[in-house]
């Protein structure tokens, strides 16, 4: 059972992390554009935040690893992700003209909107490793699934956003549901945590 | 005799794709950031495209024999919006350049004004000079750059246009946040109190509602003329009357002659009724799944 939480925590964090990368364009397009650019600065804000939240994540399952604080990481992953709505409106106005370059203008926005959520994001994968191994000789078959479930749901994330999502509801309805689902996954975490230390 | 009908088959296969080889002949290709950009030429044709064998639309195209004719009617739409609808133009933004053809006839028919075109890629610049006879003057400049960068840019330096002409979209892929009511709203804001709007949109698809919508919630009534595509056209201040648009069709008739376009058909093609679905959604930046939607 909770084995099962914790794939479906690593499924639902690569579900969320794909979402909100996918609307960042949305979100960039009115003051950056849509060239090339400014795909280049989300993507790599995106990959910097998850590689480096790996590397925390991984160091910080060291210090006694439990279900609630993976549950934890799911929902400041959210509430870090919900200033982005905010902030998408008139402060990125300023910053295209306080840097009129399209390439480093888009860079600090994507930094600015989505590099905490993307890095605490990036935590959940190695936290969950943690959780999941059970010994040595089965540590590689963990990882693989687990790394499975967390891409799986990158792509589901991918995939439903942009053929789906963005013709049925307004991106800040998709943003806010993202984070809704995160917080209530990272509630039955807690509760299972708490139940079960 | 199955063998021999396979023969005549296969002959008769290859007769006909060596024959289609021969109309239709890619005589430039260059890959940009965005897309491979592509000249073809058939005959006496030759035209620009973003997709292999021109399948999905041509972008522009001009007769070699007579390079100064529009090869495309929604060129001519463009052009006979510009110039029957706005009263004196003196300054006008094309967004998206493409061959070249609309600015180029445009430096001619009206001397005095000068003409800014936005594009973002510069492949297309460069195969325009190279193959579309498209030279820049100091009247007629290009800017490289995302057309709503360059709009909101212009609004903050408070430029005003007396034509904007919106054309940066191809058959394949819309720009999305080049057709929400929020960027309109910013174009509407670059364009002088007698301002006119012209825009190539969608004929098909269910994007035409959208797309009406969107444009009405916007500049409120406006002409549609329709062939292959449609041309959006309106001013600041409300419709023109068509007494007026008449009258200018009548002054520039001989000018636009000279591009291969006939005045006189033209203006009739100006059609004010609403024959879109008015309760389609307007898009805007929250919601503008404008590719999902053109299908």
């Amino acid at each position: 059972m909770m084995r099962l939480l914790i794939h479906g925590i690593a499924l639902w964090s690569g579900f969320f992390v794909m979402g909100i990368e996918l609307l960042g364009g949305r979100l960039l397009s009115p003051n950056f554009g849509s060239s090339i650019y400014v795909w280049g600065a989300i993507i790599t804000v995106f990959m910097l935040a998850l590689s480096l939240g790996y590397l925390a994540g991984g160091r910080w399952s060291k210090d006694s690893p439990s279900l609630s604080r993976l549950a934890l990481l799911l929902g400041l992953a959210a509430l870090t992700s919900l200033p982005v709505l905010p902030l998408s409106g008139e402060p990125l106005e300023h910053l295209a003209i306080a840097i009129p370059d399209p390439r480093f203008g888009a860079l600090t926005a994507a930094t600015l909107l989505f590099f905490v959520p993307t890095f605490i994001s990036g935590m959940v994968s190695p936290y969950c490793v943690r959780l999941i191994v059970d010994g040595e000789t089965t540590a590689g078959h963990r990882a693989g699934q687990l790394y499975f479930v967390s891409t799986f749901g990158s792509a589901a994330g991918t995939l439903l956003t942009s053929f789906y999502l963005v013709l049925w509801f307004e991106v800040n309805a998709i943003l806010l549901s993202l984070a809704a689902i995160s917080i209530a996954l990272s509630l039955v975490g807690l509760a299972a945590g708490r139940k079960r230390p | 005799m199955k063998p021999f009908a396979l023969l005549i088959a296969a002959t008769a296969a290859l007769l006909l794709t060596a024959t289609a080889r021969a109309e239709l002949t890619l005589v430039h290709s260059e890959r940009s950031l965005y897309r491979e950009v592509l000249v073809y030429e058939q005959g006496s044709e030759r035209c620009m495209c973003f997709t292999r064998q021109c399948r999905i639309g041509r972008q522009s195209c001009i007769d070699l024999r007579r390079p100064d004719q529009f090869a495309l009617n929604y060129t001519r739409m463009m052009l006979a919006g510009t110039l029957f609808a706005s009263p004196d133009p003196k300054r006008i933004l094309i967004m998206g350049l493409g061959g070249g053809s609309i600015p180029t006839a445009l430096k001619t028919l009206l001397p005095n004004a000068q003409v800014d075109v936005v594009e973002i890629d510069p492949a297309v610049t460069r195969v325009a000079r190279k193959f579309f006879n498209f030279v820049e003057t100091p009247k007629l400049n290009v800017t490289e750059l995302d057309g709503r960068v360059f709009v909101k840019r212009a609004l903050r330096t408070g430029q005003k246009y007396d034509v904007v002409l919106l054309d940066a979209f191809d058959h394949e892929y819309i720009p999305e946040h080049l057709l929400t009511k929020e960027f309109l709203t910013e174009v509407k804001g670059i364009l002088g109190p007698r301002g006119v709007i012209v825009a190539n949109t969608f004929s098909l698809s269910k994007l035409y509602d959208h797309e009406s919508t969107t444009y009405a919630a916007v500049f409120g009534p406006f002409y549609n003329l329709t062939r292959e595509n449609r041309v959006i056209v309106t001013r600041m201040d409300g419709l023109p009357p068509m007494a007026e648009l008449r009258e200018r069709a009548v002054k520039f008739a001989p000018g636009l002659q000279r591009f291969g376009a006939n005045a006189g058909q033209l203006v009739e093609l100006f059609d004010p009724s609403v024959t879109w679905d008015t309760s389609a959604r307007v898009l805007t930046d929250q919601y503008s799944p404008a590719n999902l939607l053109n299908r």
